[in-house]
């Protein structure tokens, strides 16, 4: 697969989440709706909602991230290598500059978001800058670069925002669905019964398959974007290198990370847990560290 | 009837086909030019950086004035000339700086000034830089110099003086390219 393919599919993936989401959020307020008897009033506010939400996660998602994850903005005494670097790999990859930032944390990690290349950041912790070298530091800002030059962050950073919101707003539901069965003095017909059992299971189903969703964006993305990281440094041992490093790392705990931007890491930001199941395989956001250095060493 | 509108689409579609291609001449040939331009940036940040790495070290490095001469006199042929004149000149003044930063080893005040390790900071940025910049415009180069010479794009790229492009030469080992299987 070529890179103008992936980016294709990345720009039709981003839409499609929009759709689904956009879906998700009608369906939730038709339900809603129905539970306060008022079915067109609850459409209406969901369609407000899911649009005002989807400008404010397409315009401000990058923002909403590096305020959660508390990543201040590289300036260039302090960081003046960290910002070489990814100047210089900008004109590897014939993108503009993006913006640099920086994570105050002792654990290796790195991630990239932005709506497209123009619009775009990468952001490393300081224990990454402190324990990498060159030429480890290049490997894993040249993975980050892929990420936005196949448009990868855009569909990242959507599922992270969108996902989020979804996971609130089902939440929101099953709540009031139980506070409004006890008031029990609407009436409500076999119908609405229905469409709430229905609307029920969807705001149950729907951080689950959000939660696939962003497993089956991010894990093959991972590979794909080891593999441009090569092609910008043209030295593949430096990310093997750093992966290394990452995965011998004894806390990879980012704190400020959590369930909503874990996707977006170039290494899992939780604590490992001790063997890996097939299902833990199957719902983790991240390919085995194993596998990808394999792949490096054998390009 | 039927026959005329049918040549009509035919010729519509060819039309749209024309321009499809030449467009796609026209973006590799932008891109080749942008990745230059990018180049010509870090040879002028370069060239700028060079006379304060003089100033830094002139005071220190009084038995190898050679070396200082020679990087002066090669900076001015970074910024005119052929393109084969800049890839020579930049050659050697990465050489020539290669062995300023050497000689800098045995002066352990100059190495301790503030001054001369943020000169020595930028410039090794700019080097890498330089270095992408090359790695980049000589991908962009291959990729448009291939796309003028296929069918059917090699009609247009004569009718519309598509040239070949000269490749950013370097001595010395270049970085080999990574094999990419997925």
């Amino acid at each position: 697969m070529s890179f103008y393919d992936e980016i294709g599919a990345n720009k039709r993936k981003s839409y499609l989440l929009i759709f689904f989401f956009f879906g998700v959020v009608v369906c939730l307020g038709l339900l809603l709706g129905l539970l306060y008897g008022n079915s067109y009033g609850g459409l209406l506010v969901a369609a407000i909602v899911g649009v005002v939400y989807f400008l404010f996660s397409y315009y401000a998602g990058s923002s909403a991230i590096l305020a959660m994850s508390r990543a201040k903005e590289a300036t260039k005494p302090e960081y003046t290598q960290l910002i070489n670097a990814v100047e210089s790999l900008a004109i590897a990859a014939g993108l503009p500059m993006p913006k640099v930032y920086v994570i105050d944390d002792s654990a290796l990690n790195a991630f990239a978001t932005g709506r497209d290349p123009k619009h775009a950041s990468i952001t490393v912790t300081t224990g990454l800058l402190q324990k990498m070298n060159k030429l480890e530091l290049e490997g894993v800002l040249a993975h980050e670069m892929s990420h936005i030059k196949n448009f990868d962050i855009r569909v990242m950073m959507l599922a992270a925002v969108m996902v989020g919101l979804t996971v609130l707003l089902s939440d929101f539901i099953l709540r009031s669905f139980l506070w409004g069965g006890k008031g029990g003095n609407r009436e409500h017909n076999q119908l609405s019964i229905i469409f709430i059992v229905l609307g029920l299971v969807l705001a149950i189903l729907a951080p689950l398959v959000g939660e696939l969703i962003k497993l089956a964006i991010s894990r093959k993305r991972e590979f794909l974007a080891d593999a441009s990281g090569a092609m910008l440094t043209r030295y593949p041992q430096g990310l093997a290198d750093a992966l290394q490093k990452i995965k011998g790392d004894p806390d990879p705990l980012v704190d400020t990370a959590n369930k909503a931007t874990a996707h977006l890491f170039i290494s899992t930001p939780f604590r490992k847990k001790k063997g890996t199941s097939f299902l833990q395989n199957l719902f983790s956001t991240h390919p085995p560290l194993e596998e990808r250095i394999r792949k490096l060493k054998g390009m | 009837m039927v026959s005329t509108t049918v040549w009509i689409v035919i010729a519509a579609v060819v039309v749209l086909f024309l321009i499809y291609l030449y467009n796609s001449l026209i973006r590799l040939r932008m891109r080749v030019n942008n990745a230059w331009s990018q180049i010509d940036v870090q040879l002028k940040r370069r060239y700028d950086l060079i006379p304060n790495l003089i100033e830094a070290v002139k005071g220190y490095m009084k038995h190898e004035k050679g070396v200082l001469e020679n990087v002066t006199k090669m900076r001015a042929s970074l910024v005119s000339g052929t393109m084969q004149d800049k890839a020579k000149a930049s050659n050697q003044i990465t050489e020539a700086l290669k062995s300023i930063f050497a000689v800098a080893e045995s002066y352990p005040q100059l190495k301790a000034s503030e001054n001369f390790k943020q000169l020595q900071e930028e410039l090794s940025g700019t080097e890498s830089k330089i270095a992408y910049a090359r790695q980049f415009y000589n991908d962009s180069v291959m990729e448009y110099n291939q796309a003028i010479q296929v069918f059917p794009k090699n009609i247009f790229a004569k009718l519309f003086a598509f040239h070949q492009r000269e490749f950013f030469e370097t001595k010395g080992k270049e970085r080999e390219n990574v094999k990419v299987s997925f």
